[in-house]
């Protein structure tokens, strides 16, 4: 800044209310979190432990019992993101943009509603679906002659998780397809046009052309999906209760934090556990989208119109 | 178009969109439709429209006489409205400052404050609960709302610094010279030129603060304090059995959101496509 021009407390004025209440109620705590997971309380005492609660969250079978099924989980719960949500979302985008679709507005909306909804509402909207007492699933399964098919999905330890997942497929498949076909439209007419003219139309100007275009919006949706799996929590909670039943099945990071922190039944809440918790999410959370920024994101060919 | 076939292509891309519209809406439609029902036809008919015959509203009625939901709604129009307000207040100045100064480290307190859009704040709670003991603001309305403005902060700034780069300087300079303050440019000149910009950050910001259950459970799980979300997982919770009224509880919440969302799905698609169509 040049020494002639007087100090602008303007710039002051406009950046102190993001900036104070941005670090007091996120970046503090999050940096009180990490610090907590380095303390115990020892006969009443707070004291320092270094990386000691790390180790018996990774190793003492106690813990670590539940911690690795936890991320085995969850990372089996993105796995189902990335393979269903995201594809789904890619197919709808490109059947959207397809020129002179009528009735696109009304498909977007449509598709779009069940994003707006609370995890409440969708956890216990299918559970009443699924549920074999009222009996919905069954009957419409009954109908196209699958009856065999099914089965209590939720209450089962080899399905819970996986139909969970699918759950969360159907809520949140609206942003892929909302971002991609963001991206598509903004693929200018021009290289579309060239393409028709050197003959390639339909699925191959899609694989050939479009995906290649639209990779990095793709890589964007990679990293949004990735973040709020690890971070997800509300859904189970809300059709599976903090034990994340049947037996641990669909326990996620995110009921695993809320059950040590807040303690449940007879375990009591512990709050430096809760915070190496939360401190190896951030570590894993971190690791991923450092992933995504230097290995993938600096390989994606951009293109510039 | 050089398709061979436009018109089996296009029936065929229709019969796709429809078939996955009806998997996003039936589940909603299922659910509406069986709150107006008696308790023996949910049962009996679970797929039929209410008829005069079994038409029936009273699951209603016990929501309402049981739960206090005009409270949890009143409760969670505050929260909502007070933490989005806050949000595109303090994010339009920062990201003005951001976009329209040049100072030294400009470039670092943007990336600072946008660290917040990948790192969730949850991760914070523990300190966070702790802070709010402290303060003694659990149990209030006011930990919740600065909860979300935190939370919301870090993408309206982002985004809103994007758009703001696009407002002429010409007019901005007109304005100087005209002898507006930098507080008038920015309130009279730029704010109302980004204000498509601000819809949209307005709905990524509303959705999830009305919808999270988190915060609400554990800064303000107190009867007074219940926002909408975490009040209708409690009376499911405890009406489990009674399906009339889990039925129309589940109306009760997703009715407004839909209203809502009908009002600006507008507004919200032509944000997201923004970057694209202009």
């Amino acid at each position: 800044m040049s020494a002639r021009r007087p100090f602008r407390w303007h710039i002051v004025v406009f950046l102190a209310p993001a900036v104070l209440i941005y670090t007091a109620i996120m970046i503090l705590p999050l940096f009180g979190t990490l610090n907590l997971s380095l303390m115990a309380r020892e006969g009443g005492e707070r004291v320092f432990v270094g990386l000691r609660n790390f180790g018996v969250l990774f190793g003492d079978p106690r813990w670590s019992a539940s911690f690795w099924n936890a991320l085995g989980n969850n990372a089996w719960f993105f796995l189902v993101h990335m393979l269903v949500q995201n594809p789904i979302g890619v197919a709808l985008a490109a059947l959207l943009s397809s020129p002179r679709l009528r009735m696109a507005a009304f498909y977007r909306t449509a598709i779009f509603i069940p994003t707006i909804l609370s995890f409440v509402v969708v956890g216990f909207v299918w559970k009443l679906i699924l549920s074999p007492i009222w009996g919905i699933a069954p009957g419409m399964l009954d109908a196209v002659g699958l009856r065999w098919l099914f089965a209590p999905w939720l209450g089962r330890e080899e399905t819970a998780l996986t139909t969970l997942a699918l759950i969360s497929v159907w809520q949140f498949v609206g942003i892929p397809m909302m971002l991609i076909y963001a991206a598509l439209l903004s693929i200018p007419d021009e290289v579309i046009e060239a393409a028709e003219m050197d003959g390639i139309t339909g699925w191959s100007q899609f694989w050939k052309i479009k995906l290649p275009l639209i990779l990095p919006a793709i890589g964007i949706i990679s990293v949004l999906t990735f973040v709020g799996n690890f971070n997800a929590f509300d859904l189970i909670y809300v059709s599976q209760g903090a034990l994340a039943g049947p037996n641990g099945a669909t326990d996620i990071l995110g009921t695993f934090l809320y059950r040590t922190f807040f303690g449940f039944q007879l375990q009591l809440g512990d709050p430096h556990m809760g915070a190496t918790i939360a401190t190896a999410m951030f570590g894993i959370i971190l690791v991923g989208v450092c992933l995504y920024l230097f290995a993938i994101q600096t390989r994606l060919r951009r293109y510039q119109f | 178009m050089a398709a061979r076939r436009p018109l089996a292509r296009s029936i065929a891309a229709h019969a796709v969109l429809i078939l996955y519209t009806l998997i996003a809406l039936f589940p909603v439609f299922v659910i509406v439709i069986n709150s107006f029902k008696s308790r023996r036809a949910i049962f009996a008919e679970p797929l039929a429209l209410p008829t005069a015959d079994s038409f029936d509203l009273v699951g209603y009625r016990t929501v309402l006489a049981q739960g206090d939901f005009v409270l949890y709604f009143q409760n969670s129009m505050i929260v909502t409205l007070v933490s989005l307000f806050l949000v595109l207040l303090f994010g339009a100045m920062a990201a003005f400052a951001l976009s329209e100064y040049r100072f030294r480290g400009n470039s670092l307190v943007g990336l600072y404050l946008a660290l917040g859009i990948m790192i969730p704040i949850r991760l914070g709670t523990v300190a966070i609960l702790q802070l709010m003991v402290a303060s003694g603001l659990v149990n209030t309305l006011t930990a919740l709302i600065l909860v979300y403005t935190a939370q919301g902060l870090p993408l309206a700034v982002f985004i809103l610094s994007e758009f703001m780069r696009g407002v002429s300087d010409d007019l901005k300079n007109a304005g100087r010279i005209d002898g507006l303050s930098e507080y008038r440019i920015f309130f009279r000149l730029v704010l109302p030129l980004v204000r498509p910009a601000m819809a949209t950050v307005a709905v990524f910001t509303m959705i999830p603060i009305w919808n999270d259950l988190w915060f609400p459970l554990i800064l303000a799980p107190s009867e007074a304090t219940k926002t909408l979300t975490l009040g209708s997982q409690v009376f499911i919770g405890q009406f489990v059995t009674n399906w009339n009224a889990v039925l129309a509880a589940l109306s009760l919440a997703i009715l407004p959101v839909l209203v809502l969302y009908l009002i600006f799905s507008r507004q919200l698609i032509r944000g997201i496509t923004a970057g694209a169509v202009k």
